[in-house]
């Protein structure tokens, strides 16, 4: 019998993960929100495979289409956060924004929205009022309108105050192809700004960890973000907003969909001071922590000064930066070279550190 | 961050790295046993390995108060969740650890109330803020975490709280120790020291593992060149010849310890005769449990619990991780039938536990990737 | 679980004798320091921080006395690698 080496049974570890998820839990748990690894599973085992068809197989956050001449895209989110409302924003925020971006970062001119609220009985209207202003305003600031919407109340006890449901089309004016499988080696991976700000603000929201900083949900419309990336980079590969399961998460997806090595530098990356005390207190890696107005992008190696030289002209891309390359090897993995010069692996999310982020 | 970032400096590691090369000689295998689960995921979260030479083995340890839980402890927990009125709070590492029934996340699923904290504080307020529920905190950890466990109890003595109790599986590292110690098939030529179990024990508990077993051993901090340090000064009582316990975390481990901790601890606990822990099997005088004064905040004896031995399934060899004796990736379900998701052990479920280590940071070639990125 | 972070005392709390407010980073926490009160516990102090309790003061000399030993050594291996680059066998 021989011998098996370290590399045997790395090479036999690749081959059962590229096989197709199967879901054996009987009940759902928090993991299966994480946007992580249970996420994946869930999505491709029950719900890919019962609707399977070409627009939903490439599993971006927004379909894209054309209806005659026009191409459309059209993207849902459902929004869950807890605490309702957080420095820097509230779950209307969310709603708007949050949808808003998954539109913009296909290239799209967001449209319009459709708003779904499961409210539970008992829910005070005063708070209803503050949440639907904060849609409001941030639609107006979005340069969309809410056309159309339902609201369901539910007995108390069965819905955790509020949760909204937004969906969004938006127009494809551009004549871009932004894909998820679209990354090459020799490729930059851009961050738009500071990682980690919404998820940390909302754990401390909380206020059941007793720790206090003056940070802020970092909520925001990135459209015109993401206009000023795809002018000056118009090869760019692909855009995507890093909510839940954070940075980690899309390189992750990347990785595997392009079937390239994403190697980050971990000194490169934008992490405020406070987001990183917190989660150094609270054992959690930055890269993993939901932000709600913030981008990863990759583009050629030739656009990349350009790309992040027009992101930094504007106020929310003052941080904007190089945090890494796209390599051929190895393949689907996600590498990070830490700061103290080692390497080491960035893996999908397993579990979930921080439920209903977002 | 300060006293963090100072201790990242890329150029010291090269220094400590070289420092490190000329003290092994050539051919020569080092086994370097670092003990506490803190040091396994430190090193590789920063890719610690990529410093050392071939020679130099780190072999993982059973310090990793996650991992060394027994699935019957784990499933005594769940059905005190699951009684009446009854809240319990857990450190966030216990949650997808597998009992014989499931983890606590599975138990939360089916309706049981289990609460991640953060300190045995929280649980405390919880427990104020809450009377009708009756709060346990299912406490773990070794000598670092015993201290704010009792202190808790003391509080809760203070206020006198009557709906709160502690689930006590608070273990201690010296007995651990000796038994790999024991063990036949270890080869093992040095140890780095668990740094913050130091603070509350000291240094010199560890003084019959360099004296009488002629193992160096140095406490070491958990930065990223306080564990470079530390197999640096190891290698250099292996050059010399010496064999003695040494201090490289001075700026935060005093020699005598924490009395006021130690003092905490005796006050509420007591040793326990025996204590069976995952993998090294029962072990005398290895952990705690609540002392009669105190009853009243204890759940063994709030509650009688079902306390069912339960045998680890026949695949899982956490106990030889534990033990050092073998490496995460040669355990024969290692990534394949136990993976982080899937967990079948409690060393992949644990961020301190070696397999998870290893799956999450450490499963890459090194070769590859070296010949990927140099280009 | 071993996880212990260094954190700066900001304030004792004069209502609850044994807590203090201690920063990391900029995130906030209330920390017991009971634990450490007989070395005497000050704004300024740092302190190591696990589980919500302070277990440890700090000692920003003994910090020091490392970093500096550590960067002796640094400074050995600059001068022998100046050195090898600097003798060449023409």
């Amino acid at each position: 019998m021989t011998e098996r080496t370290e590399q045997d049974v790395l090479e036999r570890i690749e081959r059962i993960r590229r096989r197709p998820p199967r879901v054996t839990d009987e009940l759902i748990t928090l993991s299966h929100g994480s946007g992580g690894r249970a996420t994946h599973t869930l999505i491709e085992a029950i719900f890919l495979d019962a609707f399977r068809n070409p627009l939903l197989e490439p599993l971006e956050d927004q379909a894209v289409f054309s209806v005659g001449s026009a191409r459309l895209a059209f993207t849902t989110d459902t929004y869950v956060v807890s605490p309702l409302f957080f420095p820097g924003g509230d779950i209307g925020d969310l709603a708007v924004n949050g949808t808003v971006n998954d539109l913009a970062v296909s290239g799209a001119r967001p449209l319009h929205l459709s708003a779904g609220f499961v409210l539970e009985e008992g829910f005070p209207v005063a708070d209803l009022r503050r949440i639907v202003s904060s849609m409001a305003a941030a639609a107006e600031r979005a340069g969309v309108q809410v056309v159309t919407g339902d609201t369901k109340v539910v007995q108390r006890g069965k819905a955790d105050s509020c949760f909204i449901n937004t969906a969004g089309i938006g127009v494809l004016e551009r004549p871009v192809r932004l894909s998820v499988s679209g990354a090459r080696p020799g490729d930059a991976v851009i961050v738009s700004g500071p990682i980690g700000d919404h998820g940390i603000t909302i754990m401390l929201a909380r206020g059941e960890l007793g720790i206090e900083s003056d940070l802020r949900s970092d909520t925001a419309p990135l459209t015109e973000l993401v206009g000023l990336l795809l002018d000056a980079a118009p090869s760019t590969r692909f855009i995507r907003d890093a909510t839940r399961g954070g940075v980690a998460t899309i390189c992750n997806e990347l990785a595997q969909a392009s079937g390239v090595a994403v190697i980050l530098d971990e000194e490169a990356i934008p992490v405020r001071p406070e987001v990183r005390g917190a989660a150094e207190i609270l054992g959690i890696d930055p890269l993993y922590v939901a932000c709600e107005g913030r981008f990863v992008a990759v583009v050629g190696g030739d656009e990349t000064e350009a790309a992040v030289a027009a992101l930094r002209s504007h106020p929310e891309g003052a941080s904007a930066a190089v945090i890494g390359r796209i390599g051929d090897d190895p393949p689907g993995l996600v590498l990070v070279k830490t700061e103290f010069g080692g390497m080491r692996i960035v893996d999908m999310l397993v579990g979930d550190p921080l439920p209903r982020i977002c | 961050m300060r006293f963090v970032d100072e201790f990242r400096d890329r150029e010291k590691a090269q220094a400590l790295a070289a420092s490190i090369a000329t003290l092994c000689e050539p051919g020569r295998r080092y086994g370097l046993m670092e003990i506490c689960g803190g040091h396994t995921h430190t090193i590789y979260k920063h890719g610690i390995e990529d410093y050392l030479p071939e020679g130099v083995e780190l072999v993982h340890g059973p310090g990793c108060p996650v991992c060394v839980i027994p699935m019957g402890r784990v499933d005594d927990a769940i059905w005190i969740a699951e009684q009446e009125g009854v809240t319990l709070t857990s450190f966030g590492d216990l949650l997808r650890v597998p009992g014989g029934r499931g983890s606590f996340l599975d138990a939360k699923a089916r309706g049981a109330d289990i609460r991640m904290v953060y300190s045995p504080l929280d649980s405390l307020r919880i427990a104020r803020e809450n009377p009708g529920r009756r709060v346990v905190f299912m406490a773990i950890g070794f000598e670092t975490t015993t201290p704010s466990t009792a202190m808790t109890v003391l509080r809760a003595a203070a206020e006198g709280l009557d709906n709160f109790s502690i689930f006590c599986n608070h273990v201690t590292i010296i007995p651990a120790l000796q038994a790999i110690l024991a063990s036949p098939d270890i080869q093992i030529d040095g140890f780095i020291g668990p740094g913050h179990v130091s603070t509350v024990i000291g240094c010199e508990p560890y003084r019959f593992i360099a004296e009488e077993r002629g193992r160096p051993f140095v406490v070491a901090g958990f930065e990223p060149l306080d564990i470079l340090q530390s197999i640096q000064m190891l290698l250099l009582q292996l050059h010399e010849g010496r064999s003695e316990v040494e201090n490289q975390y001075t700026r935060v481990v005093p020699w005598e310890g924490n009395q006021r901790a130690l003092q905490a601890i005796d006050e509420v606990m007591e040793p326990r005769p025996t204590f069976e822990w995952r993998g090294l099997g029962w072990i005398p005088d290895s952990a705690m449990r609540v002392r009669e004064k105190y009853a009243r905040f204890d759940a063994e004896r709030i509650f009688s619990l079902p306390a069912n031995r339960v045998a680890d399934p026949p695949a899982c060899q956490c106990g030889e991780v534990l033990r050092g004796t073998i490496k995460p990736w040669e355990c024969r379900v290692f990534g394949t039938a136990c993976t982080p998701e899937t967990p079948i052990g409690t060393c992949m479920v644990s961020s301190e536990g070696a397999c998870a280590a290893y799956y999450n940071f450490g499963r890459f070639s090194r070769q590859r990737v070296r010949q990927a990125t140099s280009a | 679980m071993c996880l212990g972070i260094p954190g700066e005392v900001v304030t004792l709390d004069v209502d609850r004798p044994g807590m203090a407010t201690v920063n990391v980073g900029g995130a906030r926490r209330q920390v017991n320091v009971m634990l450490v009160e007989e070395d005497g516990v000050q704004p300024g102090d740092w302190v190591l921080i696990h589980v919500g309790f302070a277990l440890a003061k700090i000692d920003e000399e003994e910090a020091r006395l490392t970093l500096s030993h550590l960067e002796e050594m640094g400074q050995a291996y600059r001068d022998e690698l100046r050195a090898l680059a600097e003798s060449r066998i023409d």
